[in-house]
C-alpha cells in the first residue's frame, strides 16, 4: 500500500499576508511599524536612561556615546524620552483610530442602510468635513479642556466623519446586490444583516482608511501638543519634544530633530502599509492577480 | 442644469446652518459655566453673572440658539472678550497674512507637484515615477510645524537668507510681506504637495489610457502635445477637486505654522484665543472657515460646469 501524503493547501488568508508582505514597500513598513511598537511597549527595559531623570551637569549635551540623541535642557536623555514618548503617540493614534471606527461605522452603515436617515447623515457629515481637521480639534479641546482623554475624544469626532462617508458610500453598493436581497427574502433579520453580511465586506476599505487615519492622527496629536493645546508640557509625547526643543533649537537642534524623525519614521511606515493593503484590496489597482 | 444648480444651493444652505449648529454646540458642550471658566479663578460671582447675562448665557438654549442664529445672519459674530472689539474686526485684520500664506503655499505645491505628477504618470514605472510616489509618501509624513522650524533654523537663523519670524513692520511693502511668508509657504507648500501630486499622476493616468488618447497619437499629433492638451485638459476636473480640498488642509496647517513664525494671522489669533479662553473668537474664526470651505466646494461644483461639457444634469 502507498501511503497518501495529503499536503495542504494554505488557507486564502496565508496567501493573502504573502502577498502582502512580498512588497518591497509593505515589508519595510511593517518592519519599521512593529519596531516602533516594540519600542513602546518594552520601553523600560529598551530605554538606556529614565525618561525624566534630571542632570543638571548634563544640560544640553549633544549626541554621543553616553547619550545617542543627546541630552535636553534638563539633562535628561533624548533618546529615552523619544522611545518613552512613543507609548504617547502610538496609543493615540490607535485609540483615536477605534474610537472614530466605531462612531464612523455605525453613522455610515445607518446611514447606507435606512433611507430615510440618510439624508439627515450625509448633511451632517457634509458639515464636520467642512472644518478644518486641527481647527475643529482645537476648538473641542478648548471647550473640553486639555488633557489626553479629551485629544482622542475631540481628534475622533474629527476624524468619524471621514470614515462614516466611505462605509456609507459602499453600504449604498452593497446594499442592493442580489445576496442582501436574497437574505432579506430569508427573513434574517436587519441588525444580522448589517453586521454579518454588510460590515463584514467592507472590512478592506475600513482597514486602508483606519491605516491612513492612524497616521493622521498621530501628526494632529503633535501639532495640538506642539501648540500646548494636547497633553501636559511635562509628559513626553513627540510633539511636547518639539515644542521644548523649540527653543534651544539655535543651541541644541538635536532636541528638534530626532522626535521629528520618529513622526516621519512612524507616520511614512503606516503610510506604506495603507498604502500596499489599499493596492491589494482594490481588484483595479491589482496588479499581481 | 439651473435645477441642479438650485439644488446644490439649497444643499449648501443646509450644511451652512448645520456648521452654524455646530459652532453653536461645541461652546454649550464645556463642562461648568463657560463665563466662569472664561474669566478664570480670580472672577468675582458679579463678574461672572455680568458676563453671562451679556452672552446670554442665563436664557435657555432655545432663546440662546434663535438669538445666535439672527445675530450671525446680520453679520455680528459677538465681542472678543479679551480684545475688546467685534469678532469681525478681529477676523479682517488677521486675514491677510493667512490669506497669502495658504495661496502662496497652494501655488508653490502646484508647482512641485503638477510637472512631477504629469511626469510621473507618463513614464508610468519608471524611476522618476518610483521616485516621486515615493518622495511624495514621504513629504506628506512629515509635520509642517517641523519642517518650519528646522527651515528656520537653517535659511533664517544660520544662512541668514530670510526674516526668522513675523510679517515685516506696519509700512511694509507688499513685496517684504511675501518675503516674510517664503519659509512658512515652502513648509506648508512641500507637504502639502504630496496630495495634489498623487491626484494629477492618478487622474492622468486615468486619461492617457483612453481611446482618444490612442486616436490623437495615430493622428499623428506630437507627444507634448497629447500629454499637455489633450490629456492634462482632461484631466483637470479632479485635479480641480483636490486643489479646493488642498485649500483646506492649508488652513489646518496655517493654524500651526503661523504660530511657528509668528505671523499675525487667523491661526495665531485662535491660539492665543484658545489660551485666553476667548470663545467668541474660536467660534467665529471656525464658522468663517468653515463657511469659506462650503461656499469653495460650490464655488468648485459650479466651475466643473464651465471647465467640463460633459457634465450636465
Amino acid at each position: 500500500m502507498t501511503d497518501i501524503t495529503i499536503k495542504t493547501q494554505p488557507s486564502e488568508r496565508s496567501k493573502f499576508i504573502r502577498r502582502f508582505l512580498k512588497r518591497k514597500t509593505v515589508a519595510a513598513g511593517m518592519i519599521v511599524l512593529v519596531l516602533f511598537v516594540l519600542l513602546a511597549i518594552f520601553a523600560p527595559l529598551i530605554a538606556p536612561y529614565s525618561p525624566s531623570k534630571l542632570s543638571i551637569v548634563n544640560r544640553l549635551k549633544p549626541p554621543s556615546e553616553l547619550h545617542w540623541f543627546g541630552t535636553d535642557e534638563f539633562g535628561r536623555d533624548v533618546l529615552s524620552r523619544t522611545i518613552y514618548a512613543g507609548r504617547l503617540s502610538l496609543l493615540v493614534g490607535a485609540a483615536v483610530m477605534s474610537l472614530s471606527a466605531v462612531i464612523g461605522v455605525t453613522l455610515g452603515l445607518l446611514a447606507g442602510f435606512f433611507k430615510q436617515l440618510d439624508t439627515p447623515i450625509a448633511r451632517l457629515i457634509d458639515a464636520m468635513m467642512a472644518f478644518p481637521e486641527i481647527l475643529l480639534a482645537i476648538a473641542l479641546v478648548a471647550a473640553l479642556g486639555p488633557s489626553l482623554t479629551t485629544v482622542i475624544i475631540a481628534l475622533s469626532v474629527v476624524y468619524a466623519p471621514r470614515l462614516a462617508r466611505t462605509v456609507r458610500a459602499s453600504t449604498l453598493v452593497i446594499r442592493e446586490l442580489p445576496y442582501i436581497e436574497a437574505a432579506k427574502a430569508l427573513g434574517i433579520s436587519t441588525p444580522h444583516i448589517m453586521t454579518r453580511h454588510v460590515l463584514r465586506n467592507l472590512i478592506s476599505p475600513i482597514l486602508v482608511q483606519g491605516t491612513f487615519l492612524f497616521a493622521s492622527a498621530m501628526l494632529a496629536e503633535a501639532g495640538l501638543s506642539f501648540l500646548g493645546l494636547g497633553v501636559s508640557p511635562d509628559i513626553p509625547t513627540w510633539g511636547t519634544m518639539i515644542s521644548a526643543g523649540r527653543q534651544y533649537i539655535g543651541q541644541a537642534d538635536w532636541m528638534t530633530l530626532f522626535p521629528g524623525f520618529a513622526i516621519i519614521l512612524s507616520v511614512l511606515s503606516l503610510q506604506m502599509v495603507g498604502d500596499g493593503l489599499r493596492d491589494m484590496l482594490d481588484p483595479r489597482l491589482r496588479r499581481d492577480l | 442644469m439651473i435645477r441642479y444648480i438650485l439644488q446644490r444651493l439649497f444643499g449648501m444652505i443646509v450644511v451652512m446652518f448645520l456648521v452654524l449648529t455646530i459652532v453653536f454646540v461645541i461652546l454649550r458642550v464645556t463642562p461648568g459655566d463657560p463665563a466662569a471658566v472664561m474669566l478664570g479663578p480670580d472672577a468675582t460671582a458679579q463678574d461672572i453673572a455680568e458676563l453671562r447675562s451679556r452672552l446670554g448665557l442665563d436664557q435657555s438654549l432655545g432663546v440662546q440658539y434663535v438669538y445666535y442664529i439672527g445675530q450671525v445672519l446680520r453679520g455680528d459674530l459677538g465681542q472678543s472678550i479679551f480684545l475688546n472689539i467685534p469678532v469681525t474686526s478681529a477676523l479682517l485684520d488677521r486675514a491677510e497674512p493667512t490669506f497669502f500664506l495658504t495661496l502662496f503655499s497652494l501655488v508653490i505645491a502646484s508647482v512641485i507637484a503638477l510637472p512631477v505628477g504629469i511626469y510621473a504618470a507618463y513614464r508610468r514605472g519608471s524611476f522618476v515615477d518610483q521616485a516621486a510616489t515615493t518622495l511624495a509618501m514621504l513629504a506628506a509624513s512629515i509635520p509642517s510645524f517641523w519642517l518650519g522650524l528646522i527651515l528656520m533654523q537653517f535659511f533664517a537663523v544660520r544662512l541668514n537668507l530670510f526674516p526668522v519670524s513675523g510679517y515685516g513692520g506696519p509700512g511694509s511693502t507688499f513685496l517684504d510681506r511675501m518675503y516674510h511668508l517664503t519659509l512658512p509657504a515652502v513648509a506648508l507648500g512641500v507637504v502639502s504637495s504630496a496630495l495634489i501630486l498623487r491626484f494629477t499622476r492618478a487622474s492622468m493616468l486615468d486619461v492617457l489610457g483612453e481611446d482618444y488618447i490612442r486616436t490623437a497619437r495615430s493622428k499623428g499629433v506630437i507627444e507634448r502635445r497629447v500629454v499637455l492638451k489633450h490629456a492634462f485638459k482632461n484631466a483637470l476636473i479632479p485635479i480641480l477637486t483636490v486643489l479646493g480640498l488642498t485649500a483646506a488642509v492649508l488652513v489646518s496647517g496655517a493654524v500651526v505654522t503661523e504660530t511657528v513664525f509668528g505671523l499675525p494671522g487667523v491661526g495665531n489669533l485662535v491660539v492665543s484665543a484658545v489660551l485666553r479662553r476667548d470663545y467668541p473668537v474660536i467660534q467665529g474664526a471656525l464658522l468663517v472657515i468653515a463657511a469659506l470651505y462650503v461656499l469653495i466646494n460650490f464655488a468648485i461644483d459650479m466651475l466643473y460646469l464651465a471647465v467640463d461639457p460633459r457634465v450636465r444634469y
